[in-house]
C-alpha cells in the first residue's frame, strides 16, 4: 500500500465523496482551500489510501487476486495460512485473500449509491421542511421520530423480506432509512439560515421557492451536508456489512465480506479463525477509513 | 409542568402510531401476497388461497390494520405460522432474555464512556482527545458481528478464558449465565462507546466554558473539587438523553450478537421470523422495540426534569 501514499497529492477520494466535494466549487470558492487543508491532515490521507485501495480492489480486484475466487480446491480446504495461499482457504478450498480482494465489490457499489440516494432525498425533504415549516415540517418530523424508534437494520430487514432481497433493494431500502435521518440534519442548517438578509432579499426579489431553496440556500448548507454524508456513508458501511452478514445482501457464491464471514464463522471453533478474521478486518479497515476522513472533514469545516 | 407531560405523551402516542403504521406497511402490504410469499413460487394457487384466506389477508385493508392493532392492544399479537401458536409468549421470553444482555452491556458502558468523554473534554485538542474520539468513533461503526468475531478468535478460541455462546446451559446457575453474557455484552459496548463518550465530551466542554466553572476556579477550588461539583453534575444531564436514544440501537445490535451467540433474545427471534416469513412474529418483534424504545425516551425525558430544576422551570412555561 506505500505506492499508494507515496503520492498523497494526487490521492484522491472516493468517487462518491469527491464528487460532494466538486459540487461546493461552482458556487462557493471553498473547495480548493478544503483540499489544501485536508491533504495536510495525516488522518485524511491515511483514510483516503485505505479506501482508495479498497476501491481500487472492487474495481480490478478480479485482475490482481491471486486466485479464482470461485475457484474450488477440495483437497486443500480449511488450509492455514501460508505458502501459496496468504490468508489461507475457506471450507471449500477458495483462496480466503482473492475473497476478501474481489469481495470489496458489492459493499463499496451499494454504500455510496445508497447513500447518495439517502443525500439527495433527504437534502430536498430537509429543505422543504426548514424552508415552508408549518403543516410538513410537523408531519415528517414525527414520521422522522417514528424511524428512529426503530434500529435501521431492523427497518431494513423488515422491508427486504417483504420486497424480497436483491442489490437494488438494499440500495433503495438503505437510502430510504437514510432519508429521514438526512432530512432532520439539512432542515436544521436550514433553520439556521432562513432570517438571513440574503434570503430576505431573495424574496423581496420575487424569487420562486424553489429557486431560493436550491440556489440560495443550498450552496449555504453545503457543508453541512457534506458532513452527514461523510457520517452516514460510515452508517451505510455498517448496514450493508450487517445484512450481508444476516443473508439479505448478495447470493452465494459471489465473494463478499459479510456473506463469507456468516458462511465460515461456524469453523471458528474448530480453530479456522483466519476464514473469518481477514474479511472482518476488511470491513473494519473500510470503517475506519471512512471516519477518518468524516473526522477530518469535520475538524476542517469546524477550524 | 403538566401541560408539558401531556404533551410530551402526546407525541409519544403518535410516534408509536406511526410506527405502527410502518410495521403494517411492511408486513402486510409490501408483501403482496403473504400466502405466495410464505409458501413460495411452486405452491399450488388453491393452498395459496386457503392459507390467504386463513391469515385473514384478503379483508379490506383497514379491517385488517383495525383487528391488528385490536388485538395488540389486548396482547394478542396473532399467531405464528412457523409455530401455529399465539405469539405473544415467545416475544415475552425473548424480550426478558434480551433485556438481560442490554443491560449488562450498559452496567458496563455507561461508566466507561462518561470516564472516556470526560477525560476527552479534560484534555481537549490534545492527542488523548483525539485517540479517544475517533476509536470510540471507530468502534461505533465497526459492525457488532466483526468485533464479536474478533472477540471470539481472542477470548474464546486461543485464551479459551470466556465461553463463546450466550446461553449457559440448563440449570445453569447465575454466576455461569453471567459468564457466558459477557462476551455477547462488549460488541454492544464498543457500539455504544462512541456515542456516550461523545456526549459527556461536548457536556463538560461546554460546562468547562461556563461562567460557574471560572467562579468556581477564580475562587481557588481544587481542580479536582471544580471538575467533580461543578462539571460533572452538569456535563452528565444531555448524556442520560443520549444513553435513552441508544436503547433503540442497541436493540438493533441485539439482532446480529444474539445471531453470532446463538442466544434467543428478541433480536434472533426477529430474524428467524424474517428467515422464516413469519411476519405476524415479526410485526409483533418489531412493534416491541418500537415501544421499547419509546418508554426509554420518556423515561429520560422524567428523569432529566427530576435532575436538572431549570428544565422543571422551563417546562412549566412551555
Amino acid at each position: 500500500m506505500t505506492d499508494i501514499t507515496a503520492d498523497p497529492g494526487s490521492a484522491p477520494l472516493g468517487p462518491a465523496a469527491g464528487g460532494a466535494v466538486a459540487v461546493a466549487a461552482p458556487t462557493q470558492r471553498v473547495a480548493p482551500a478544503l483540499w489544501r487543508l485536508l491533504l495536510r491532515r495525516p488522518t485524511f490521507l491515511v483514510g483516503a489510501a485505505i479506501l482508495l485501495f479498497w476501491v481500487v480492489c472492487a474495481i480490478f480486484g478480479h485482475s490482481f487476486a491471486p486466485f479464482n475466487p470461485l475457484a474450488q480446491q477440495l483437497l486443500s480446504s480449511n488450509a492455514a495460512p501460508g505458502g501459496s495461499h496468504w490468508f489461507g482457504t475457506d471450507p471449500l478450498g477458495r483462496d480466503v485473500l482473492s475473497r476478501v480482494i474481489v469481495g470489496a465489490r458489492d459493499i463499496l457499489v451499494i454504500t455510496p449509491l445508497a447513500t447518495v440516494l439517502g443525500t439527495i432525498l433527504g437534502t430536498a425533504l430537509g429543505l422543504a421542511m426548514g424552508y415552508f415549516g408549518g403543516l410538513l415540517d410537523l408531519v415528517v418530523g414525527r414520521i422522522v421520530e417514528a424511524v428512529l424508534a426503530l434500529p435501521a437494520v431492523i427497518i431494513a430487514f423488515l422491508f427486504i423480506v417483504a420486497l424480497g432481497p436483491s442489490t437494488t433493494t438494499l440500495i433503495i431500502v438503505v437510502g430510504f432509512i437514510f432519508t429521514p435521518l438526512i432530512a432532520r440534519t439539512v432542515r436544521a442548517a436550514v433553520l439556521t439560515e432562513r432570517h438571513l438578509d440574503y434570503l430576505s432579499a431573495a424574496r423581496l426579489l420575487g424569487e420562486k421557492p424553489a429557486r431560493v431553496m436550491f440556489a440560495e440556500i443550498l450552496p449555504n448548507v453545503l457543508p453541512a451536508i457534506l458532513v452527514e454524508f461523510t457520517v452516514r456513508l460510515g452508517y451505510a458501511v455498517f448496514a450493508v456489512a450487517t445484512l450481508s452478514f444476516l443473508g439479505f445482501g448478495v447470493a452465494p457464491p459471489t465473494p463478499d465480506w459479510g456473506a463469507d464471514i456468516a458462511a465460515d464463522y461456524p469453523g471458528l471453533l474448530a480453530g479456522y479463525w483466519w476464514q473469518t478474521l481477514f474479511p472482518a478486518l476488511a470491513i473494519a479497515s473500510l470503517v475506519t477509513a471512512v471516519n477518518l476522513i468524516t473526522d477530518s472533514i469535520e475538524q476542517v469545516l469546524n477550524a | 409542568m403538566a401541560t408539558f407531560l401531556l404533551r410530551r405523551l402526546g407525541l409519544m402516542i403518535l410516534t408509536l402510531w406511526i410506527v405502527s403504521l410502518i410495521v403494517f406497511f411492511a408486513g402486510q402490504i409490501l408483501p403482496g401476497d403473504p400466502g405466495r410469499a410464505i409458501l413460495g413460487p411452486f405452491a399450488a394457487k388453491s393452498s395459496v388461497d386457503a392459507l390467504d384466506t386463513q391469515l385473514g389477508v384478503n379483508r379490506p385493508l383497514l379491517t385488517r390494520y383495525l383487528s391488528w392493532i385490536g388485538g395488540v392492544f389486548h396482547g394478542d399479537f396473532g399467531t405464528s405460522y412457523t409455530y401455529r401458536a399465539a405469539v405473544e409468549p415467545f416475544v415475552r421470553a425473548a424480550l426478558i432474555n434480551s433485556v438481560k444482555l442490554a443491560l449488562l452491556a450498559f452496567v458496563i458502558v455507561v461508566p466507561l464512556g462518561i470516564i472516556g468523554g470526560v477525560i476527552a473534554a479534560l484534555y481537549a485538542g490534545r492527542a488523548v482527545d483525539r485517540i479517544i474520539s475517533v476509536t470510540g468513533l471507530s468502534l461505533a461503526t465497526v459492525p457488532e458481528f466483526v468485533s464479536g468475531i474478533v472477540l471470539i478468535v481472542i477470548f474464546g478460541v486461543e485464551l479459551k478464558v470466556l465461553p463463546v455462546t450466550a446461553a449457559a446451559g440448563a440449570g445453569a446457575g447465575d454466576l455461569s449465565q453471567f459468564r457466558h453474557l459477557i462476551l455477547p455484552a462488549i460488541p454492544l459496548v464498543f457500539v455504544l462507546f462512541g456515542y456516550i463518550a461523545r456526549m459527556a465530551r461536548a457536556g463538560t466542554i461546554e460546562a468547562l466554558n461556563s461562567d460557574y466553572a471560572r467562579t468556581a476556579i477564580l475562587k481557588g477550588l481544587p481542580r479536582a473539587t471544580v471538575i467533580r461539583r461543578h462539571i460533572l453534575r452538569n456535563s452528565l444531564l444531555p448524556t442520560i438523553t443520549v444513553i435513552a436514544t441508544q436503547t433503540g440501537y442497541l436493540i438493533g445490535g441485539l439482532v446480529v450478537v444474539e445471531t453470532l451467540f446463538n442466544y434467543q433474545g428478541i433480536g434472533n427471534l426477529i430474524f428467524k421470523a424474517a428467515q422464516a416469513k413469519d411476519f405476524a412474529m415479526l410485526e409483533a418483534g418489531v412493534l416491541v422495540i418500537g415501544v421499547v424504545y419509546v418508554l426509554a425516551t420518556l423515561a429520560a425525558d422524567l428523569l432529566l426534569i427530576a435532575l436538572n430544576p431549570r428544565l422543571r422551570i422551563g417546562a412549566s412555561h412551555d
